[in-house]
């Protein structure tokens, strides 16, 4: 706020300025263009200097490989080596299903309990605390919790429900549920307030039309929550992306885990060479691009228009 | 909430019985997740506060001495004061930024709209790690890594955007005929702000300082790559030390871990008095990107 002092308003009339320079500052005035648009600036500033530059300079870093080469060699390194291309499946395998799984699992759980309950408040609020916690600490949960003599397996001994304690942490299964725990609520408060948005009366007009349960469902709820379920997905999806802490700490980090921010984070800090690190952050920002632009190309064509409630 | 499954229809649709089944599916995976989220948090509760726990339900005694082990061995002071620092120091200046940048993205069309929105809109949308690394590379070129002032640069990016992005629908709230009659008035764009659009954004700024709160402590990515020793956060001293197994006991761990769930219990009970919780979730809710 400080540098709004220097922004003047610009109605205040300067004696020196022609009438030609007038006409001018009035033209682009029309158009949107004066002084209180300086207001602009220290975030401009603050988001070119410190996310456009920086990539900008990963990607030219990438052009320019330590050991010489050409300038696509880092990226022949990447896809060349199959310990490295390995790790764009490994991270799609972990985060596509269970960015998925997130996603499907909240529109019933939200369908059933959009309305009003007792206890709403509190369940949202139960939901809040693993989005919080954070990755690191479910992480460090889930070994106790889920581990070879945890409680979950000691339950599940308990009952006879299994022989031999279950595999859950350091492979695959471990890093799958840590997104569960932290994906599923974010996923679920979501859908949540994009289903409040939706005016109830039209799925009352439809009941009074004879539609049953399910097609008020498929053909009224549904056509006008799909919009927001794609944006769920992606921004669900970003957070599987870029699973790093559980990937290393629940998970297998040497092979079945190795996402592609693994290697990332080896090639920067382990063998200090920060074209490949570069590079290969710059191969995992294409990709998740990639898809989150296929979610919203589809997104495109649905309908986008007002949902008639409060969230419209 | 074991309440009748049939309360949520709306309005006065006919009460169907069929749907039980549904009902009571999603109540049992309700009920499961958070049996196995109350078990996570437990387990580390537990483990914090045994002496040995081998293979039992429950461990063999009670101990404090974790605690007493952590406190000492991380030097959880200092981390928790510059965790603190970090915190605040994002949160005042991703603030100062954000708010005037909102206000224009409010208030004004100008040809370029689009490109400036989406340039805010990205660093939210990407995973931190992506850019993460080649900031963290540009910043330990000019010297600013390793220490707190990168910790903090590098925790701006994602946060104002954010505080962009959840004060354009506040200042948007605000009916333009005040800001007009007070320039009318003879008041300039400083006092504009400082004394009619402060006040009546007040909920909101506090609002979204709190969601940025929460969102700084527990960042980890970009803490992470930028942090030097004395500038390590509570979540990434915490993670060091789980990825260092071995060093520590991991009681000793646990009890740091329960510090910093009681650090995000505090932060979030606070947020949750000024905010609903699904603001804590939506972070670009409506995205005006077509």
């Amino acid at each position: 706020m400080t540098t709004a002092a220097t922004t003047e308003p610009t109605t205040e009339p300067t004696a020196a300025s022609s009438s030609d320079r007038a006409g001018l500052r009035h033209r682009l005035a029309e158009r949107g263009i004066d002084a209180r648009l300086l207001l602009l600036l220290p975030g401009l500033v603050l988001v070119i200097a410190l996310f456009v530059y920086p990539f900008v300079y990963g990607l030219g870093l990438s052009f320019q490989p330590m050991d010489g080469g050409g300038p696509f060699e880092n990226y022949r390194r990447f896809f060349g080596d199959a310990f490295q291309r390995a790790t764009i499946g490994k991270t799609l395998w972990l985060a596509l299903p269970a960015a998925l799984l997130n996603v499907a699992a909240s529109v019933p759980i939200a369908y059933r309990l959009r309305g009003r309950f007792r206890g709403k408040r509190i369940l949202t609020t139960i939901l809040v605390i693993p989005i919080t916690l954070g990755t690191v600490l479910t992480a460090e949960g889930l070994l106790n919790f889920a581990g070879p003599s945890g409680w979950l397996n000691r339950a599940l001994l308990g009952i006879g429900l299994i022989d031999d304690p279950l595999r859950l942490v350091n492979n695959y299964w471990g890093v799958f549920f840590s997104l569960i725990i932290s994906g599923f609520p974010f996923a679920f408060l979501l859908i949540l307030s994009y289903l409040s948005g939706i005016d109830p009366s039209l799925e009352r007009a439809a009941a009074s039309l004879g539609a049953n349960a399910w097609n008020r469902f498929r053909l009224i709820t549904l056509p006008l929550l799909a919009p927001g379920l794609a944006t769920t997905f992606c921004l669900t999806f970003v957070l599987a992306f870029s699973v790093f802490p559980s990937a290393i700490l629940v998970g297998d980090p040497t092979d079945s885990t190795r996402v592609i921010s693994i290697a990332a984070y080896q090639a920067a800090y382990e063998q200090y060479d920060y074209p490949f690190a570069s590079t290969i952050a710059i191969v995992m920002g294409v990709i998740e691009l990639a898809v989150i632009g296929v979610v919203l190309a589809g997104r495109s064509r649905l309908y986008t228009g007002t949902t008639g409630g409060k969230g419209a | 909430m074991t309440t009748t499954p049939t309360r949520d229809i709306p309005g006065p649709a006919p009460r169907r019985l069929v749907a039980s089944p549904l009902a009571w599916l999603v109540w049992g995976a309700v009920g499961l997740f958070l049996l196995a989220l109350l078990g996570v948090v437990a387990s580390v509760v537990v483990n914090s506060l045994g002496s040995r726990w081998f293979d039992t339900w429950l461990p063999s005694g009670w101990t404090a001495q974790w605690y007493r082990e952590a406190w000492t061995g991380f030097d959880l002071f200092s981390v928790i004061v510059t965790t603190l620092e970090v915190a605040l120091a994002v949160v005042v200046l991703s603030i100062l930024v954000g708010v005037p940048t909102a206000y224009v993205l409010a208030r004004r069309t100008f040809p370029g709209k689009r490109l400036v929105f989406l340039l805010f809109l990205l660093p939210i949308m990407m995973p931190p790690i992506t850019y993460g690394i080649p900031l963290a590379t540009v910043l330990y070129k000019v010297g600013l890594a390793g220490n707190l002032s990168g910790v903090i640069l590098a925790n701006l990016v994602p946060c104002v955007p954010f505080v962009v992005l959840t004060m354009t629908p506040f200042i948007e709230q605000i009916d333009p005929a005040i800001e007009n009659a007070a320039r009318m008035s003879g008041a300039g764009t400083f006092p504009v702000f400082t004394r009619i659009l402060a006040p009546l954004l007040l909920p909101g700024i506090l609002a979204s300082a709190i969601l940025v709160l929460v969102r700084t402590v527990g960042m980890f990515e970009l803490t992470f790559l930028t942090a030097g020793p004395t500038s390590t956060t509570l979540v990434v001293a915490l993670f060091n030390s789980m990825n260092a197994a071995g060093i520590r006991a991991q009681q000793s761990v646990d009890a740091m871990a329960v510090v910093y769930m009681l650090v995000m219990l505090v932060l979030l009970v606070t947020a949750l008095r000024f905010v609903n919780p699904t603001q804590l979730v939506s972070q670009v809710k409506e995205e005006p990107l077509e």
